[in-house]
């Protein structure tokens, strides 16, 4: 597979570019874990149906 | 913080359209069958909250004790929940674009580390990989459950669920992107560990579900996924593509 030789950020050192990225995948992980896992009552009934469907552990 | 900025940029854009394209294919897969296994669920005394139905018609008094069971059934230790009908949809929606771009920041910060996701024809491989890590290995220890299934300890499966998608990640990743025999064998050792440890499972394995509509579900579920995660990956590429194309860093004929 070719990979595109091109980046998103165009000049950052790679120390800035490391933590820009790993900041990005922890904000999808949070997002991800509050949605999915949050034992909230609330949180849950709200997103019920998506938790389910997604296969994550529920209830 | 531009990288930032365009990773989040091209998340959110990925994140809504398959988030939304996802919710449409679980409001005719996915979510009937579960209303379904509520029917079982409720007949069954309700899930978590079996006290309610150990409450039995009191034989002395009629017409009170009619009333009482219907409104013990409510269930009110669960706190607030979106109305059945349209309310329950559009939080259904909301939790799919939601989770979509949180998977979309997922994917795009991953792929950059690879050197990025080119066109829409690697997102659909990069989405593959997705839907192994995310649907595909969690899932095959712990099979998509309907209400009323029984299950283990919750904190103990998510555990596993967690634990299953990192590994996966990882074995994936060392198998794509390193050179090695030795580290490809500790990257298949990866990937099956998680299942020789084995999910947790429940206690008693009897189901109030027949056997028939859970199957049905867990194959909605898995083909729902799937065509998520190859949309989600094919439009980051697309947007990826148009956004290093607009900046004049890509050539056209890539």
């Amino acid at each position: 597979m070719n990979t595109a030789s091109v980046s998103l950020g165009a000049s950052v050192s790679s120390q800035s570019r490391f933590m820009q990225l790993a900041l990005a995948a922890f904000l999808g992980v949070f997002v991800m874990g509050f949605v999915g896992f949050s034992h909230i009552d609330a949180v849950h009934n709200a997103a019920h149906d998506y938790r389910h469907s997604m296969g994550f552990p529920c209830h | 913080m531009t990288l930032f900025r365009n990773v989040v940029f091209i998340a959110a854009i990925a994140g809504l359209v398959a988030g939304v394209v996802l919710a449409c294919m679980q409001a005719f897969a996915t979510v009937p069958l579960i209303l379904k296994a509520e029917v079982y669920e409720q007949a069954g005394g309700g899930h978590t909250h079996d006290h309610h139905a150990v409450a039995p018609a009191a034989p002395g008094s009629n017409a009170m004790s009619s009333a009482e069971p219907a409104e013990a059934a409510v269930p009110e230790d669960e706190g607030w929940a979106p109305a059945d009908g349209f309310e329950r949809f559009a939080f259904n929606v909301v939790a799919n674009v939601v989770t979509g771009i949180g998977f979309a920041l997922i994917l795009v910060a991953a792929s950059e580390f690879a050197g990025g996701i080119g066109n829409w024809r690697q997102g659909v491989f990069w989405g593959f990989a997705g839907f192994a890590v995310f649907t595909l290995a969690p899932n095959l220890g712990l099979p998509p459950e309907l209400p009323a299934m029984p299950a283990a300890d919750l904190t103990q499966r998510q555990i596993w669920w967690t634990a299953t998608v990192v590994a996966t990640a990882a074995g994936l990743g060392l198998l794509a992107f390193r050179k090695s025999l030795p580290l490809a064998l500790l990257a298949v050792a990866l990937i099956v560990a998680p299942h020789i440890v084995g999910a947790p499972q429940p206690d008693r394995f009897e189901s109030p579900i027949p056997e028939g509509l859970h199957h049905q579900f867990v194959v909605a579920v898995t083909l729902t996924n799937l065509v998520f995660w190859l949309v989600l990956g094919a439009v980051v590429g697309l947007v990826r593509g148009r956004l290093t194309g607009v900046t004049g860093l890509r050539d056209s004929l890539a």
